[in-house]
């Protein structure tokens, strides 16, 4: 691979006061990747991101944004990216063209192809119909689909999407990915994802980054930090195990007893498992699942993933802003 | 030109919301309207101010009282921009942050010129008549107000919560118009608080359209306009550096 890199950090490192919340990150990504930043909630993901964008100053080292430095050319780099931040960031009494169409007089989207890249974009996210409705309107899902749709209208060549489908529902955040993959297979544009879902890493990243503490920890393809763990979970609830036969199984990578439950790392759970339930004898549940970001964070970090404290979800904050003025 | 068109966005982003929200602008035509009846033939009736009535005598003080209110408040909405988090879709654009800053004052004068137009409308009601005069009425009222938003701006770009931009902004806005000359002549006032009243800015723009309405001036109309263009840039310059540090 020699592609070109479109982003690239060089021992970036961000300070609040006492607190390092970006303790020297150094990592690039190339053009037309889809990048993950996954990690549990305060582990500096969206500083990263808030340091591309140029929305904060870095305290130590620099990046670079589609060649421009992020603290020597602000402007540059503004206008190669897309920002899709976690936070609805529309105004509720602009209709959703309205809305498009001041982001593409912010943007300097010349007039000639203005209204043309609005429905281009309006129609990459199916919400040509509901464009004169004012946003209040809107439910969450759509807010965020015209927030992406506003991110791609300039013709970044970065999109960043910061946490798209936090605190949306199942079914929405099934759709919101369909339309991410999709604009990665028709568009070609990097994309830098923040999230804390293993599973939206897993489903829309080329490679992930795993943060924590402000560190990249890790930074592999999906593929290889779920071989690393060597296998799927199996989690059994059992009384008074004994585990001597099923520890000296091959294909069992990993034991862990924490009270009556027993976690399993097993290569091939699927073909394996009743063999497991043969040897461990009378199990009152079994639970088989694939590694989750939990089990991948544990095993690097050696602890376990924990939420610290749910910051402001998406409806917390469309609540208040409905409630404005 | 990006930051042109961007100016003139966010502008018609402000003139929008406003129109769209009615409440606003009838709350804002009510209250001065009650100051008038109210307070102008109630205190009128036991107040003398030379040879006019006071109630003609007040008027001009209350469309400026108007436009102080209205304008120092409109830096509310930077307040509930941040809340919303729609501020950091416009700071994360190309945008200079001074073009962010005009497009809003342009936003907020643009709201206080059409509330002085609803009290210039009611003119005749309350015997005034400055015919061709008006227009200076008006180019006075856009400067007031111009530095009048920047100052709500430069309050809103420092605070977090709605709140406290009430509590600060009112420490702002009562002074400068009670101390204005708005519901007073002030000619003979004291010395101590003439000091105050001249260093007032609201001073000259209630001056100013005094004199243009109703032909008497304290300062004149040339060190009006004077101090008043003063005031306005000397406040866009204060909140063009206000939004340039302006943290999210």
């Amino acid at each position: 691979m020699n592609r070109t890199l479109i982003v690239e950090l060089e021992s970036l490192r961000k300070e609040f006061g006492d607190l390092v919340a970006v303790d020297g990150a150094s990592f690039s990504i190339s053009e037309g990747e889809v990048f993950g930043l996954l990690g549990p909630n305060g582990a500096g993901k969206t500083t990263i991101l808030h340091m591309l964008a140029t929305l904060l100053r870095p305290t130590r080292g620099t990046a670079r944004v589609n060649g421009y430095d992020v603290i020597k050319q602000p402007s540059k780099v503004r206008k190669s990216i897309g920002m899709v931040f976690q936070e609805p960031s529309s105004d509720d009494l602009l209709t959703g063209y309205e809305n498009l169409k001041l982001h593409a007089l912010l943007y300097g989207v010349p007039r000639s192809i203005r209204e043309k890249r609005i429905e281009e974009v309006l129609d990459l996210v199916d919400l040509t119909d509901r464009k004169r409705d004012f946003v209040k309107h809107y439910s969450g899902g759509m807010r965020r689909r015209l927030e992406i749709a506003r991110g791609l209208l300039h013709n970044p060549k970065v999109l960043f999407l910061d946490e798209p489908t936090l605190g949306l529902d199942p079914q929405t955040r099934e759709h919101i990915w369909h339309y991410i993959e999709g604009l990665v297979a028709e568009q070609n544009i990097s994309v830098i994802i923040t999230t804390h879902y293993m599973e939206e890493a897993d489903r829309l990243c080329d490679r992930i980054a795993i943060v924590d503490h402000g560190k990249v920890v890790v930074l592999d393809t999906p593929e290889n930090l779920k071989r690393e763990l060597g296998g799927d979970i199996v989690k059994l609830e059992i009384k008074g195990p004994d585990l001597k036969a099923v520890e000296a199984l091959p294909y069992v990578k990993k034991v862990e007893v924490k009270g009556s439950s027993v976690f399993l790392t097993v290569t091939d759970a699927g073909s394996h498992i009743q063999e497991i339930l043969s040897l461990v004898g009378r199990v009152s549940t079994a639970e088989l699942r694939p590694p989750s970001l939990d089990d991948v964070f544990m095993h690097y970090t050696g602890r376990e993933y924990k939420e610290e404290g749910e910051e402001g979800g998406f409806w917390e904050r469309a609540m208040t802003a409905s409630e404005r003025r | 030109m990006s930051e042109l068109s961007g100016f003139y966005a966010l502008w018609q982003r402000e003139l929008k919301i406003y129109l769209r929200e009615r409440s606003r602008i009838v709350s804002s035509a009510i209250n001065p309207l009650l100051w008038l009846f109210v307070f102008g033939a109630g205190l009128g009736s036991s107040v003398s101010v030379g040879e006019g009535d006071y109630q003609t005598f007040i008027y001009p003080g209350i469309i400026v009282m108007t436009v102080i209110f209205s304008s120092i408040f409109y830096g509310a909405y930077v307040v509930w921009d941040k809340k919303l988090d729609f501020l950091k879709e416009v700071l994360v654009s190309p945008i200079a942050r001074s073009t962010v800053f005009l497009g809003k004052v342009m936003g907020g004068a643009t709201d206080g010129v059409i509330q002085a137009t609803i009290m210039l409308i009611l003119a005749p009601l309350f015997g005034v008549k400055a015919g061709l005069a008006f227009g200076l009425v008006y180019l006075i009222l856009f400067i007031l107000v111009v530095g009048l938003v920047s100052i709500g701006l430069v309050i809103g770009s420092m605070m977090e919560s709605p709140e406290g931009f009430g509590l600060l902004s009112s420490f702002v806005t009562f002074p400068l118009f009670f101390l204005s000359g708005a519901l007073f002549p002030i000619t003979n006032l004291p010395a101590w608080l003439s000091v105050f009243t001249a260093l007032n800015p609201v001073t000259y723009g209630v001056d100013a359209i005094r004199g243009l309405m109703l032909g008497t001036y304290a300062f004149g109309l040339l060190t009006d306009f004077a101090v008043l263009v003063g005031f306005a840039l000397v406040m866009i310059g204060l909140g063009t550096l206000a939004f340039r540090r302006m943290k999210l």
